[in-house]
C-alpha cells in the first residue's frame, strides 16, 4: 500500500486530540511566560510541529517492523540507561540527562517506550500456553527489574517505579496468571514496611531527601517554607481557580511566582489557576477520550504485539497525567513527571510523540496479523 | 485432539486478553475520576479558602508610620524634631541562612560579633515575616553601600526611618522627655492597641510631654496594601491609605529664659520656676543636673543608665514638679495670710521674740540666737522671725493653716502634662493619727509654722503660691501654649485685699529694707523692684547638746546633711508680672544661695534679656558682671554647638 494512502487509515480523533492538548499547553506556556512567546512556547511549538509529523511518518511504516526492530530497541535503550550512568550530567544531585548534541535525552523516558515494545514483542513470540510458567514469568521480570534499578540508582526513584508498574501492568494484560499479581502485591507492601522500618537505621535503603518528600507527601503544612512549599503553594493555586478561573494570565499564584517549576512539571497548577474547574476537567477529558480511543484501537487490532504494545505505551501516558495530576493535588509525593504535552520540555515531549507514532503504526496496519 | 485443547486454550486467553484490557480501562477510568472529584473538592468545594489564601500570599499590609508631631517653644523655637535615620532591616524569612548575610553585610558596614549574635537571637524570638532592625544612625556612605549590595543581601532592606531629636537637650530633658522604643510593658498598657505600636522599636513617649500627650503626638498610621511576589518583592502598590501625622506642641517656655536659668543652675541640685502671673504660662522650668534626652531615643546602654540613676543628685528627676521639699519659712506667708483673714492679729498687733518659744518644757528656737525683741507681721516677714510664727500658727491651728495653703495652691498637682508630678504634703491632725497613731501636738502645729514638720511643697506649688499672693487671684500653672483658654480670667482668691498688701509690702521688705533678710540682693531699678522671701529648710534634727555648743555650719556638713536653699519672689512689685522659686537642694541658706540666683532669673525676664549691671547695688556690679558675661559665653558656645550640629 503506497504510504501515503495509509495514512488516511490513522485513527485521526486521537490525532487530533494530541493536538488539542499540545494547543492548551501552548496557551499556558504563553501564559507562564508572561504573554511571551519566548523562552517556552515557541520552542514548544517547534518540537511539536516536528514530532507531529513524525508520527504521520512512523505510522507509515509497518507494525511488522516495529516489531522486528523491537530487541534492539530495547538493547539501545539499556546502552542508553547504562551510558547515562557513566556520561550522564548531572543535575540535581541525580545524573539522568544524556547531552546527544541535538537534544538532550532523558533515557529512563525512552526506556519505557523500549520496555513495552520488548515485552510486547516476548509475549507475541512466547506460545499462549507458557505465559502462567514460573521460568517465562520470571523472564519478563527481570527485562524489567533490571534496568528499573539502573534507574534507581541514578537515582531516580519516581521514575523507576513508574517504569515498573507498566512493565507489571504489560504482563498482567499479556494474561499472567491473577495469582502472581497477587503475590507479587502482597510482597511489595511488606517491601514498603520493610523500607519504613528501615529508617534512621545503619541499612537504610533510601536516601533521607525521599523519606523527607514522603513526610512532605504525608503533611505539608508541616513545613510551609521548606519542603511542603511546592505543594501548599500549587494547592492554594489550584482551589483558587475555582469553578471559572482568575482569567487568562491573571492567575496570581503563577504571575507571581508563587508556583515552583510552573512552566514543567507543575504547569497543571497553572492550568486550574487561570481556567478554573471547567480548565481542569476539560483538559483530563481529553486525556482520557485519548487513553479511551487508545483502548478501542487495541480492542480493534488482531495481533498480540500490537495489542500489548498499545495497551503498554497507553499505560505510559496514563502514568504520565495521572500521576502529574495527583502530584501537584498533594496525592503522591512529588516526583519529577511531566504533565503530557502541555509541559515545557523536549525529552518527554519525544518520547510520548514517538510512543504515538507506534499506536498509530499498530491503528494503521490492524489488519494485516501476522 | 491436542489441537483443538490449544485453540480453546488460545481462544481463552485472547479473551482473557480483552477481559484484561477492558478491566484496566475501567480501573484508568475510575483513578479519572478520583481525580476529577479531586479536583472538585480544591477547586469548587474548598475554593473560598484557597482564594483567601492565595490573597493572603499575595497582598502585603505595609504600614507607614506617621511623623510625630514636633514640640516647639513658645516663640516657635523647634525643640523636639525628627530627623531622617537610614536604617537597615532584616526580614528572616526572605533570607536563606540569615548568619551568613549578615556575615556578608559585616563585610560592608561595621558590624560587631556581638551584635550579630544578639540580632539572631531577637529574629528566633520573633515570627519570620517581622523585620529586626540591624542597625541605625547610618551615615550616607554606608547606606548606599548597603543599597548597591542588596541582590547579594537576601532579607536585607534599606529603610529611611524619622528619630527623634532634643534640640536644646539638656535645658528642657525635664519637661519634654524623651521617646525610646517601644517595650512589651508599653504595650501591656496600650488598650485597645494601635497597630502602628507593632512596628518594632517604634517609638513612644516614655517621660514628660513626650508621654503625656502622646496620643496627639503620635499620629495615626497609613497603611499601604502592595502585591509582593514568593520573594517577598513589592510588585505594585495596590492601595494607600493617607496617614495623618501627630499634632504639633507649643509649649508655653521662653528658651531665652530656660538656657539661662538652667546655665545659672548649672552645678548645683537645684531647680527653678518662672510663671507668668497674668496667664499663669509657665516661662521656665528648671531641674539641674540635666541628661542628654538623645541617648534614650535609640535605647540607652546599661551603663549610662545606672550612671543616672546612681547619681546622688539624681539627673533624671524634675525636682520642680517632683521635688517636695519642706517649705520652710516661704510658709510664713501662708500662715501670715490664715491669721490676717481670721482677725486673730492686726497688722500692728507686736509679738515679742526672745530667741525661743516656750512650750511647756519645750523649746521651741527661732533662728536668730538673741532674738528679734518687738515685732509687726511685716517685720516678722521681713526679718522671717520664728517666734513670731510659733505664736501666730497656735492661734491659728493646723487645721485653718492647712485650709490656706490649699487655698494658695500647696498640697494639689496641677493638670499639667508632665511626669511623676508631686502633690506636695499639707499635713492634717486625721492623717497624723493614721499614719503615726499618735495625737497631734501643738509642738507640730508650731513647727508647721514655720515650714518645717510634715509640710512639703515642691518649687511649682511655691511658685503658683507667690503668684496667687501677688494677684489676688487663683492662678493656675500651664506649660501648653492656648491649654486654659477659658481660664483667661482666672477667678478672685477671695482673699481681703488688706491682707495681700500686708503680705506683699512684708516680701517687699525682704530684699528692699535693710534688715530684710534677703536686702543684699536687692535690685536698683526703680521700675523693677523685686518682692520675695527666704525659706532655709533643715533636713536635719538639731540636738539640744548640739544647739548649745553652736549650730554646726552648713560648709561643714556633708552635702547630704545640708539645709535646703529656698527662695520664692514675684516683681516688679507694684504691678506684679512674673512669679519665682528657687530651690537649691542641701544649698545651706536660702537667703545667701537661692537669693541671688532669684534675682538673676527675675531680672533676665524683666529686661528681656541678660540684665545691665545697673541693675545691681554698686558694689556688687563687678562680681556680678563676670558671673553675668561668664553665663552669656557659656549659652552662646552652647548654641554654636548645636548650630554645628
Amino acid at each position: 500500500m503506497n504510504p501515503f494512502i495509509k495514512i488516511i487509515y490513522i485513527n485521526w480523533p486521537l490525532q487530533i486530540l494530541i493536538l488539542a492538548t499540545a494547543l492548551f499547553g501552548f496557551l499556558m506556556l504563553y501564559s507562564v511566560s508572561g504573554g511571551s512567546w519566548e523562552p517556552w512556547t515557541k520552542p514548544q511549538i517547534n518540537r511539536f510541529f516536528i514530532s507531529f509529523i513524525l508520527i504521520f511518518a512512523m505510522s507509515a511504516i509497518s507494525i511488522s517492523f516495529w516489531q522486528k526492530i523491537s530487541p534492539f530497541c530495547y538493547m539501545l535503550g539499556v546502552a542508553l540507561l547504562i551510558a547515562v550512568y557513566f556520561y550522564g550530567d548531572t543535575g540535581m544531585g541525580a545524573k539522568r540527562w544524556l547531552d546527544l548534541r541535538i537534544i538532550k535525552l532523558q533515557p529512563s523516558e525512552a526506556f519505557k517506550i523500549s520496555m513495552v515494545m520488548i515485552l510486547a514483542y516476548y509475549y507475541h513470540k512466547l506460545p499462549v500456553n507458557k505465559v502462567s510458567h514460573p521460568f517465562y514469568v520470571l523472564v519478563p521480570l527481570l527485562l524489567i527489574i533490571i534496568p528499573a534499578f539502573i534507574v534507581f540508582r541514578q537515582p531516580d526513584l519516581g521514575t523507576a517505579l513508574v517504569i515498573i508498574m507498566i512493565g507489571i501492568f504489560v504482563m498482567f494484560i499479556a494474561g499472567v496468571h491473577f495469582g502472581y499479581f497477587l503475590f507479587g502485591g502482597l510482597s511489595f507492601f511488606t517491601l514498603l514496611f520493610i523500607l519504613f522500618q528501615s529508617r534512621g537505621t545503619d541499612w537504610q535503603l533510601l536516601k533521607d531527601y525521599h523519606f523527607r518528600r514522603i513526610d512532605t507527601f504525608l503533611d505539608p503544612s508541616a513545613d510551609p517554607l521548606g519542603a511542603g512549599y511546592h505543594i501548599t503553594q500549587s494547592k492554594i493555586a489550584l482551589g483558587s481557580g475555582g469553578l471559572f478561573g482568575r482569567g487568562y494570565m491573571q492567575g496570581s499564584q503563577s504571575q507571581l511566582n508563587f508556583l515552583p517549576e510552573k512552566h514543567t512539571d507543575f504547569i497543571f497548577t497553572t492550568l486550574a489557576e487561570e481556567f478554573g474547574f471547567f480548565g481542569t476537567i476539560g483538559l483530563l477529558i481529553i486525556y482520557s477520550l485519548i487513553v479511551a480511543f487508545c483502548i478501542f484501537s487495541a480492542l480493534a487490532t488482531t495481533d498480540k504485539y500490537s495489542r500489548l504494545l498499545i495497551t503498554g505505551l497507553c499505560m505510559t501516558f496514563f502514568t504520565y497525567f495521572s500521576i502529574n495530576i495527583a502530584m501537584v493535588m498533594g496525592l503522591l509525593p512529588v516526583v519529577g513527571i511531566p504533565l503530557p504535552l502541555v509541559s515545557y520540555g523536549g525529552s518527554s515531549m519525544i518520547v510520548i510523540m514517538l510512543s504515538f507514532g507506534l499506536i498509530q503504526s499498530a491503528h494503521v496496519h490492524k489488519n494485516i496479523g501476522f | 485432539m491436542s489441537k483443538f485443547k490449544d485453540s480453546t486454550l488460545k481462544s481463552k486467553l485472547i479473551r482473557r486478553v480483552h477481559r484484561r484490557i477492558v478491566l484496566a480501562g475501567l480501573l484508568k477510568a475510575s483513578a479519572v475520576a478520583l481525580l476529577g472529584w479531586n479536583i472538585r473538592k480544591l477547586q469548587i468545594e474548598d475554593s473560598e479558602d484557597y482564594k483567601l489564601l492565595a490573597d493572603a500570599n499575595r497582598v502585603n499590609l505595609r504600614l507607614i508610620p506617621p511623623s510625630r508631631g514636633l514640640i516647639f517653644d513658645r516663640s516657635g523655637t523647634p525643640i523636639a524634631l525628627n530627623e531622617q535615620n537610614y536604617k537597615v532591616v532584616f526580614i528572616r524569612e526572605q533570607a536563606g541562612d540569615p548568619g551568613k548575610v549578615l556575615k556578608r553585610l559585616a563585610s560592608i558596614i561595621e558590624l560587631e560579633t556581638k551584635r550579630q549574635e544578639k540580632i539572631l537571637q531577637d529574629m528566633i524570638k520573633r515570627s519570620s515575616f517581622i523585620p529586626i532592625t540591624v542597625a541605625e544612625n547610618l551615615t550616607w556612605k554606608d547606606f548606599a553601600k548597603i543599597s548597591v549590595n542588596l541582590p547579594s543581601l537576601p532579607g536585607i532592606i534599606p529603610e529611611v526611618g524619622l528619630t527623634r531629636h532634643y534640640q536644646e537637650y539638656e535645658s528642657y530633658a525635664h519637661i519634654v522627655g524623651y521617646v525610646g522604643p517601644i517595650s512589651d510593658k508599653d504595650l501591656e498598657s496600650e488598650k485597645p492597641v494601635d497597630p502602628v505600636l507593632q512596628i518594632p522599636k517604634f517609638q513612644i513617649g516614655k517621660v514628660g510631654v513626650e508621654k503625656k500627650l502622646e496620643k496627639h503626638l503620635r499620629g495615626r498610621a497609613g497603611v499601604s496594601k502592595v502585591e509582593v511576589n514568593a520573594s517577598g518583592r513589592v510588585m505594585r502598590e495596590l492601595n494607600r491609605t493617607q496617614g495623618k501625622s501627630g499634632e504639633n506642641i507649643h509649649l508655653t517656655i521662653a528658651t531665652n529664659l530656660q538656657k539661662f536659668a538652667s546655665e545659672r543652675l548649672k552645678g548645683m541640685s537645684a531647680s527653678s520656676v518662672l510663671i507668668d502671673i497674668k496667664s499663669g504660662d509657665i516661662l521656665s522650668l528648671v531641674s539641674t543636673p540635666s541628661y542628654n534626652p538623645n541617648n534614650f531615643v535609640l535605647g540607652i546602654s546599661q551603663s549610662d543608665w545606672n550612671a543616672l540613676l546612681n547619681d546622688e543628685r539624681k539627673p533624671l528627676l524634675n525636682k520642680a514638679t517632683s521635688g517636695a521639699y519642706p517649705p520652710g519659712s516661704t510658709f510664713k506667708m501662708v500662715v501670715a495670710a490664715a491669721a490676717l483673714e481670721l482677725g486673730l492679729i492686726g497688722l500692728n498687733d507686736k509679738i515679742f521674740c526672745a530667741g525661743f518659744y516656750e512650750l511647756g518644757s519645750r523649746k521651741f528656737h527661732c533662728w536668730l540666737k538673741g532674738g528679734h525683741g518687738k515685732l509687726t507681721l511685716q517685720e516678722a516677714i521681713q526679718k522671717s522671725c520664728d517666734v513670731y510664727f510659733y505664736e501666730v500658727a497656735r492661734k491659728v491651728g493646723v487645721k485653718r493653716i492647712g485650709d490656706m495653703a490649699r487655698r494658695l495652691g500647696l498640697g494639689q498637682a496641677y493638670n499639667l502634662p508632665l511626669t511623676g508630678l508631686s502633690k506636695g504634703f499639707v499635713p492634717t491632725k486625721k492623717w497624723k493619727k493614721e499614719r503615726f497613731g499618735t495625737s497631734w501636738l501643738v509642738g507640730d502645729t508650731l513647727n508647721v509654722g514655720i515650714g518645717q514638720g510634715f509640710s512639703l511643697a515642691t518649687p511649682l506649688q511655691l511658685a503658683v503660691m507667690t503668684a496667687r499672693l501677688a494677684s489676688g487671684k487663683e492662678i493656675t500653672p500651664n506649660i501648653i501654649k492656648n491649654s486654659n483658654k477659658n481660664e483667661e480670667n482666672p477667678k478672685a482668691l477671695s482673699i481681703k485685699e488688706n491682707t495681700l498688701i500686708a503680705i506683699r509690702k512684708g516680701m517687699f521688705n525682704v530684699l528692699n529694707e535693710k534688715e530684710g533678710t534677703a536686702f543684699n540682693f536687692r535690685t536698683t531699678d526703680e521700675n523693677f523692684l523685686i518682692a520675695g522671701k527666704t525659706g532655709t529648710s533643715q533636713v536635719r534634727r538639731i540636738t539640744r547638746e548640739e544647739r548649745e555648743e553652736g549650730v554646726i555650719k552648713n560648709e561643714d556638713l556633708p552635702w547630704k546633711m545640708r539645709d535646703h536653699a529656698l527662695f520664692t519672689c514675684f516683681a516688679p512689685y507694684k504691678n506684679p508680672r512674673y512669679a519665682l522659686s528657687v530651690v537649691v537642694e542641701h544649698g545651706g541658706s536660702g537667703s545667701k544661695v537661692a537669693a541671688p540666683i532669684a534675682r538673676d532669673i527675675m531680672l533676665y525676664q524683666l529686661y528681656g534679656g541678660i540684665p545691665p549691671v545697673t541693675a545691681y547695688p554698686e558694689k556688687q556690679q563687678l562680681e556680678v558682671r563676670n558671673r553675668l558675661m561668664d553665663i552669656e559665653k557659656k549659652i552662646n558656645s552652647r548654641n554654636n554647638i548645636n548650630k554645628n550640629i
